[in-house]
C-alpha cells in the first residue's frame, strides 16, 4: 500500500498538511507534515506534490533502525530511536524524508494514517495496493 | 492562548520599531478575531478625523481563531482602516495562505503604524522582524515582486504586496497575494502605500495550540467530511463563483452598461463553462479549502496566466463595460491586479465614464482620445493603465465614481452607482429589494458579500417591501461576516449548504470557550453596531441620506432583459429604511440609539 497522487486535482490548500501534523505530532502544523505541495505560480499554474512510495530506502540506511514497519505495511520512524543524523534525508528519491531539528527532535516520515485522503477535498489523494498504481 | 497565534505585533513605521503584546483575553473574547479585532483596534486607536493617508490612520491585518486550522476554508485574512475610497470603515477579506501563515508565526493582527520615511518591506521569519528598504522594488508591479521574493525565500514564505495603485494612492487600490487574491476593497492598498510599505513577507513554523485537541480533530474531520459529502461539491469547484453569471443574466441582477440593465444580450458567451472550456487550467485554493472557487486561467489570446475572473470581475469589468469576451475579461483582471486596483470599483468606474461619453458628457478631447464606448476592450485596457498610474482621464477615474462624478456634474451624478462612496459590485438591483437594502445599509458600502440576499429575494418574491425581509439582510449581515472575524470563508456555508453548527464544536475545541451560534450571531450585531458608530464618528452629518441607493434603481429602469422596466420606488426605498432601523433599534435617521448602545454593552467602546 502506499499513497498516491494526481497532480493536476491538487488546489494547493495544505488540509492534508494540517491533517498530517495532526496525526504525526498532535500538532497543528504543516511545516511538519510529511507531503509537500510546490505551487508552480504564476506559470505554468499548477502544483507538484511530493508524496511518499514507501520504497524503504530511508530504512535502509537508517543506521539505528528507527525506521519500522507497521501493520499497514508503512515504513514509519520511532521517534524515540531516532539521533537526527539525516542518514535517511538523501536516500530519499521523493524528497519525503524529514529533518529539521528546530521544529522536530526526531525525523519524520508518511506512515500511511490516510488522514490526507480524508480532507482532500478533490480527491487528488489515494492509497492503494503499490502495484494497482492508477 | 489556545486557537490563537498569541501576539500582536505593531510595526511603527516612522521611527522603524516593533513592539510585541500579547493578545488581550477579553478581546479575543469579546471581538475573537479578524474584522472583530479591526473594529476594535480602529475604534479604540485611530482618532476621530484622522486622514486616511495620514500617519494617525493604522492599518490592522488580522487573522481569527478559524485561520490556519483543520478547518475548511480556514484562509481569510482581514484587513480594517480608515477607508480613503469612503472616508468611513474599510475591511476587506484576503484569502490566500497569508493568514495561515500569520499564526504559524504566532501573530493574531499586525498593526502598521505611522509612515516610514522611505519604501519598506514588513519582513517577518517567525520571531525576526525587520523593516528592509524597498526603495528598488517600489514602482513595480505585484507580481513581479511576489515572483522576486518568492525566489529569494522560497515557497514557505507568503507575500503581500502593493502595485502602482497603491504607491500612487489610488483610492480604491488593493493589496495582492498568492498571484491572484486580493484585500481589493475600501482603498487598504492605497493606505499600505502611503505608510510606503511596497511588500509584507512572513513566514513561521510554530504549532498553534488548542485546547482539546482530539475533540479538535474529531470536529475538523466532521466538517471535511460534511463538505466532501455534499453534493454541491463537484459543480461549484468546477465552476467556482462563476456558476452564478447564468443565473445572474437570466434573473436580472448581472450588471450590464453601467446597472442600466441586469441581463447582457451577449451574456452567454462569459457563462461559467465557456470560461472554464476556453482558458481555466487549474482549481486554485486558500488555505484549507476543500471547494476551490479560485480558477486560474491560461490565456492564449493575451498570452498570460491570471487567477480567475471570478463572478464579481465578469460583471464589472465584463458585461458592466459591455465585454463579451472571457480573454479580454481576464486580461482586464490581469492588469487590475498586476497594477493593484480592485476589479469591482475599476470596472464600474470605467462604466461610468463610457455612459458619460455615449451621452456626450465626456469627449474625446477628456478621455485623451479614446473613444469610451461600451465593449471597448482597448480603451478598458488603457483606463486601467490610466487609473493605476493617475494618468490623463485616469487622474479623474482614479477618484472612484462618486467624486469623479461630482467633478463632472451634468446629470451624471445619477448614473455614477455606489453607495457611500464606494462602487456598487456584481449584482443590478432594480428590482430585488433586500438585494438593494444589503447595499444600501453595508458596512463598508455597496458590497455585496455581507449580506448576499438576492436569492430571498427570488425565493419570496424580488419587488416585496416587508418586515420579513428586512429580517433576513440583517440577520445576513450579523451572521455572515463572522465568518470574516473568525478569520474563515462562509463559501462552505452558502454554496455547499453545511451545517454551520458543525463549527461550533471546532471553535470550541480550539478556543475552549463554548460558543453557539445564537452567541456568535450576537458577536455579529455588536460588531455591526460598532463599524456603524465608527461612520457616524468620522463623518458630520451622518444619516440616511448616506444609505440611499444610486437613483438609476430607484427611477430609471431598464429598457430590456428580465428587469424591464422595473425599478424600486423611492418611497419603497424608505419603507425599507424605516423598517432597517426599527429593527435594529437605531433612530430613524439611521444613528444607533442611546438604548441600543446600552444593551449591546458597547458604552464604554464608544464613549
Amino acid at each position: 500500500m502506499r499513497l498516491y497522487v494526481d497532480h493536476s486535482k491538487c488546489s494547493g490548500c495544505n488540509a492534508c498538511r494540517v491533517a498530517c501534523s495532526l496525526n504525526l505530532f498532535g500538532e497543528n502544523n504543516p511545516k511538519k507534515s510529511a507531503l509537500v505541495i510546490e505551487p508552480l505560480f504564476p506559470e505554468p499554474g499548477t502544483y507538484n506534490v511530493k508524496v511518499c512510495t514507501q520504497c524503504g530506502d530511508c530504512a535502509v540506511a537508517c543506521p539505528t533502525e528507527a525506521i519500522k514497519k507497521n501493520d499497514k505495511g508503512a515504513y514509519y520512524v520511532d521517534f524515540a530511536e531516532c539521533n537526527l543524523c539525516e542518514a535517511c534525508v538523501p536516500e530519499c528519491p521523493e524528497d519525503v524524508m524529514f529533518v529539521r531539528a528546530e521544529l522536530a527532535n526526531a525525523a519524520w516520515k508518511c506512515d500511511l494514517c490516510g488522514d490526507c485522503v480524508a480532507v482532500c477535498g478533490t480527491s487528488a489523494l489515494w492509497i492503494a495496493e503499490t502495484e494497482a498504481a492508477a | 492562548m489556545n486557537g490563537y497565534g498569541g501576539k500582536i505585533l505593531r510595526v511603527n513605521l516612522t521611527n522603524g520599531t516593533f513592539t510585541k503584546e500579547n493578545t488581550p483575553p477579553e478581546v479575543a473574547r469579546d471581538f475573537l478575531g479578524g474584522r472583530g479585532f479591526g473594529i476594535y483596534f480602529l475604534l479604540k486607536e485611530v482618532p476621530k478625523g484622522a486622514d486616511p493617508f495620514g500617519p494617525e490612520n493604522k492599518l490592522i491585518i488580522s487573522s481569527g481563531p478559524l485561520s490556519g486550522m483543520l478547518i475548511p476554508g480556514g484562509g481569510k485574512c482581514d484587513w480594517t482602516t480608515k477607508a480613503p475610497l469612503t472616508g468611513g470603515y474599510a475591511s476587506a477579506s484576503m484569502g490566500g495562505h497569508f493568514t495561515a501563515e500569520m499564526k504559524y508565526a504566532g501573530l493574531d493582527s499586525i498593526i502598521l503604524e505611522g509612515i516610514s520615511p522611505k519604501p519598506v518591506t514588513l519582513f517577518i521569519d517567525n520571531d525576526k522582524i525587520e523593516l528592509r528598504d524597498a526603495t528598488a522594488l517600489w514602482g513595480k508591479k505585484t507580481f513581479e515582486v511576489e515572483k522576486e521574493f518568492k525566489h529569494k525565500l522560497g515557497e514557505e514564505f507568503q507575500v503581500a504586496v502593493i502595485g502602482p495603485g497603491g504607491e500612487n494612492l489610488v483610492p480604491y487600490a488593493s493589496i495582492n497575494h498568492d498571484y491572484g487574491r486580493q484585500a481589493g476593497r475600501g482603498g487598504v492598498g492605497a493606505v499600505m502605500g502611503a505608510k510606503k510599505v511596497k511588500a509584507i513577507v512572513l513566514h513561521g513554523t510554530k504549532s498553534v495550540p488548542v485546547a482539546d485537541i482530539d475533540a479538535y480533530r474529531k470536529a475538523g474531520m466532521a466538517l471535511y467530511k460534511a463538505c466532501k459529502d455534499a453534493e454541491g461539491l463537484k459543480d461549484w469547484t468546477r465552476y467556482g463563483t462563476t456558476i452564478v453569471v447564468s443565473w445572474c443574466d437570466e434573473v436580472g441582477a448581472l450588471p450590464t452598461r453601467n446597472f442600466s440593465a441586469g441581463s447582457f444580450e451577449k451574456g452567454k458567451n462569459l457563462y461559467g463553462p465557456v470560461m472554464r472550456e476556453k482558458i481555466v487550467i487549474t482549481d486554485k485554493a486558500c488555505f484549507g479549502c476543500p471547494c476551490p472557487c479560485g480558477k486560474y486561467s491560461k490565456n492564449k489570446k493575451y498570452n498570460s496566466f491570471v487567477e480567475g475572473p471570478e463572478y464579481e470581475t465578469i460583471g464589472l469589468l465584463g458585461s458592466n463595460v459591455g465585454i463579451d469576451d472571457i480573454e479580454a475579461v481576464a486580461q482586464a483582471n490581469l492588469l487590475c491586479d498586476d497594477l493593484g486596483i480592485d476589479t469591482i470599483s475599476a470596472g464600474n468606474v470605467i462604466a461610468w465614464a463610457m455612459e458619460c461619453y455615449e451621452k456626450g458628457i465626456l469627449t474625446k478631447k477628456e478621455t485623451d482620445g479614446l473613444e469610451l464606448k461600451f465593449g471597448n476592450v482597448e480603451a478598458t485596457f488603457a483606463l486601467i493603465e490610466k487609473i493605476a498610474r493617475r494618468e490623463g482621464i485616469g487622474a479623474l477615474l482614479s477618484e472612484g465614481v462618486k467624486k469623479a462624478a461630482q467633478k463632472v456634474g451634468k446629470g451624471s451624478e445619477k448614473f455614477a452607482i455606489h453607495v457611500k462612496g464606494m462602487e456598487q459590485s456584481g449584482y443590478a438591483t432594480h428590482n430585488a429589494t433586500a438585494m438593494l437594502l444589503a447595499y444600501m445599509t453595508c458596512d463598508v458600502g455597496a458590497h455585496h458579500n455581507r449580506s448576499w440576499a438576492i436569492t430571498y429575494d427570488l425565493q419570496v418574491g424580488r419587488e416585496l417591501v416587508v418586515p420579513e425581509k428586512v429580517a433576513r439582510v440583517i440577520w445576513l449581515q450579523n451572521f455572515r461576516p463572522m465568518f470574516d472575524v473568525l478569520g474563515g470563508c462562509r463559501l462552505q456555508w452558502v454554496e455547499l449548504g453545511i451545517d454551520r453548527d458543525l463549527y461550533v464544536p471546532a471553535l470550541e475545541a480550539m478556543t475552549g470557550i463554548h460558543r453557539s451560534w445564537d452567541d456568535l450571531d450576537k458577536v455579529g450585531e455588536r460588531i455591526w453596531n460598532l463599524t456603524r458608530l465608527f461612520w457616524v464618528r468620522e463623518n458630520e452629518g451622518f444619516g440616511r441620506e448616506w444609505d440611499l441607493p444610486a437613483p438609476r434603481f430607484y427611477e430609471d429602469a431598464p429598457t430590456s432583459g428580465a428587469t424591464k422596466g422595473q425599478i424600486t420606488k423611492l418611497e419603497d426605498v424608505h419603507r425599507l429604511l424605516d423598517m432597517y432601523y426599527e429593527q435594529r433599534g437605531w433612530s430613524t435617521d439611521g444613528l444607533p440609539t442611546a438604548e441600543t448602545i446600552e444593551k449591546l454593552g458597547l458604552k464604554a467602546l464608544v464613549a
